[in-house]
């Protein structure tokens, strides 16, 4: 669009009033305002002994984990569809015959480099059995770079460990959705 | 008397010396850390908090940080590059320090001790490294403008785009802002009738009206001035980190920079001292410090008590200044400094001359009461009518707004010659 395009409106700065012009009026003010800031509470998290609050666990995106089923199995079924949306490359799937009769694979081994990830949240967008999410834990340390490869067995740890203070999204997002109705209406 | 021995005013003025340069060592050092902290708190952070006492948990808020930096400044690398003139570049810092601390030797920081009696001494000690220079205020004005020179070096000796900018920058800002400091300066001396910073003040104490109820308009003056001479916000053109990168001091490192940074530190305390003696009557306070030259300790450590007081109050001023408002451009600071503070200063010094002039007529004619409040209450007019003035005949108004007289991309436009 060209400058001297008609659809472009073009506001003119008002001049400036008598205060303005006095000069120190304004710079009370401004003055006024930093010295209100001066005593007002800090929005400072003191980390390590004071933790931030997670405002939604459920839009956060932290570490990952692997949900397990109903009967403690894993609920992937290795159709690659995460690995395939990674925009870093860091999932690693190997798939193989599922010994059980409700799905065709599962996941031998499921590696995810938590170094390389770069914490989309598309895994999560993909996954068509809700079986990776990402949860609100934000302090991801390690001593080594092989250390930060979580492997299955980590990742479903991970959910172990999480899962009381956050259950399964998929159930909360049903719960939100339709309160009352049940599973049915969200799908 | 023995020869050999330093004579007791000489010990005197070295006991004073060590004390002074100490305290001020040490108060540059947590000016940092209040600096720090303000700068933190305006912005709602809570700032260092969390250096105490080294190798345990005590935390004491943060006040082991000003060690925590100066041992971090000093272990880093002292880098001098290629390109500098060497001589001049290791100058320039050592320059910078060395004035600014030698100022302080004609600024008192506090009144006077009692009678000590001690033999070759005379009494009463004054708060003061040379207390028989008449031309304390001429010192000061004389050292001061010789910190902008190594600013100037520093610039220059650098090599460097950035440097040398700042260092111009300084210069000019600095040669324009010497000569409103001088006006506002003046109408005080004048009205004090010495140059001696310690006569200053006890003639606001015997007087009991500090220079600034007498003199606003000078006040004001002074109070940018300084603002402006001692390159704090919105006054920090030499060294504008967003434009150059560090100004004067891009290319120094370690030890050097440090210098640097404690000399400016410096200057806000000595701009701090000057604006409290000057104008807020140094160590006087009605009815807690007395007026006169008799003084017990407990009067005296009040009146050095209440001196302190008044200078950290106006250093946090500066730093509360100093995330209020936005930086100067350097039109509007030249602006400021030559068509808005020179007159001003003019007319304070006008004002004051001709109320001093005529101040026996006036006590004669009207009695000593009225003929006070008239020395009062005519400044005071004086600095409204200034004020509004000022406010309405400068042009304070930007124009920021683009230039829309054709179309930029218009080749045809261009082309036909138009």
């Amino acid at each position: 669009m060209k400058p001297t395009d008609p659809a472009v409106t073009w506001l003119e700065e008002k001049p400036l009033g008598l205060a303005e012009r006095l000069y120190l009026p304004l710079f009370v003010q401004g003055l006024a305002t930093t010295a209100r800031h001066l005593v007002s509470p800090k929005v400072t998290v003191s980390y390590p002994e004071q933790r931030p609050t997670v405002g939604n666990p459920l839009i956060y995106r932290g570490v990952h984990r692997l949900n397990r089923d109903d009967e403690g199995r894993v609920k992937c079924v290795a159709c690659f569809l995460c690995a395939t949306a990674c925009p870093a490359h860091c999932i690693d799937i190997v798939a193989t015959e599922s010994p059980w009769p409700d799905r065709e694979k599962y996941p031998e081994a499921f590696q995810i480099d938590e170094l390389r990830c770069i914490f989309c949240g598309m895994c999560e967008e993909a996954c068509p059995v809700d079986a990776i999410e990402l949860t609100s834990l934000l302090d991801l340390t390690g001593k080594s770079r092989e250390e930060m490869i979580f492997d299955k067995e980590k990742l479903l740890s991970v959910y172990d460990m999480t899962k009381d203070a956050e259950p399964m999204k998929s159930a909360q997002y049903k719960e939100e959705l339709s309160p009352g109705h049940g599973a049915g209406g969200a799908a | 008397m023995n020869a050999l021995l330093p004579s007791p005013a000489t010990i005197a003025a070295l006991v004073k010396i060590g004390l002074l340069i100490g305290g001020l060592m040490t108060a540059a050092a947590y000016l940092v850390l209040v600096e720090r902290w303000m700068a933190a708190w305006v912005q709602d952070r809570k700032g260092p908090n969390r250096v105490g006492i080294p190798l345990t948990k005590i935390r004491l808020f943060g006040l082991g940080q000003p060690l925590a930096d100066g041992l971090k400044i000093i272990l880093k690398e002292d880098f001098t590059p290629k390109h500098v003139d060497k001589v001049l570049y290791n100058a320039a810092p050592l320059l910078i320090l060395a004035t600014s601390l030698a100022i302080f030797a004609a600024i008192p920081f506090g009144s006077v001790l009692p009678p000590l009696g001690i033999p070759g001494l005379p009494d009463p000690v004054p708060f003061l490294v040379a207390p028989s220079l008449d031309v304390g205020v001429l010192w000061v004005f004389a050292l001061s403008s010789i910190t902008v020179y190594s600013v100037l070096l520093g610039g220059w000796a650098s090599n460097n785009k950035y440097g040398f900018l700042g260092g111009l920058r300084s210069s000019a800002q600095l040669v324009a802002y010497e000569i409103p400091l001088g006006l506002g300066l003046l109408g005080v001396v004048l009205a004090a009738g010495s140059l001696r910073l310690d006569v200053i003040m006890s003639a606001q104490a015997q007087s009991g009206v500090w220079y600034v109820f007498a003199q606003p308009l000078g006040f004001i003056v002074f109070l940018v001035a300084a603002f402006a001479e001692a390159a704090r916000l919105p006054f920090d053109l030499p060294e504008a980190e967003q434009e150059l990168v560090g100004g004067y001091h891009t290319e120094y490192s370690g030890i050097k920079l440090l210098l640097f940074l404690v000399a400016e530190f410096l200057h806000m305390v000595t701009a701090s001292f000057l604006i409290v003696i000057m104008f807020l009557g140094g160590w006087h306070f009605w009815g807690l410090t007395g007026a006169g030259d008799e003084v017990t300790w407990a009067g005296a450590l009040i009146r050095f008590g209440v001196l302190s007081a008044k200078i950290f109050a106006v250093i946090l001023f500066f730093m509360l200044v100093r995330w209020s408002w936005p930086r100067f451009r350097f039109d509007q600071l030249m602006n400021l400094a030559w068509k808005v503070m020179l007159p001003l200063g003019l007319a304070n010094l006008v004002t004051v001359a001709t109320i001093e002039e005529f101040r026996p007529q006036l006590v004669a004619a009207l009695g000593a009461g009225p003929a006070k409040w008239l020395a009062i209450a005519a400044p005071w007019a004086v600095f409204f009518i200034g004020w509004i003035a000022a406010g309405l005949l400068t042009p304070s108004g930007t124009d920021n707004r683009p230039i829309r007289a054709h179309d930029p991309f218009d080749i045809e436009h261009e082309l036909s010659g138009a």
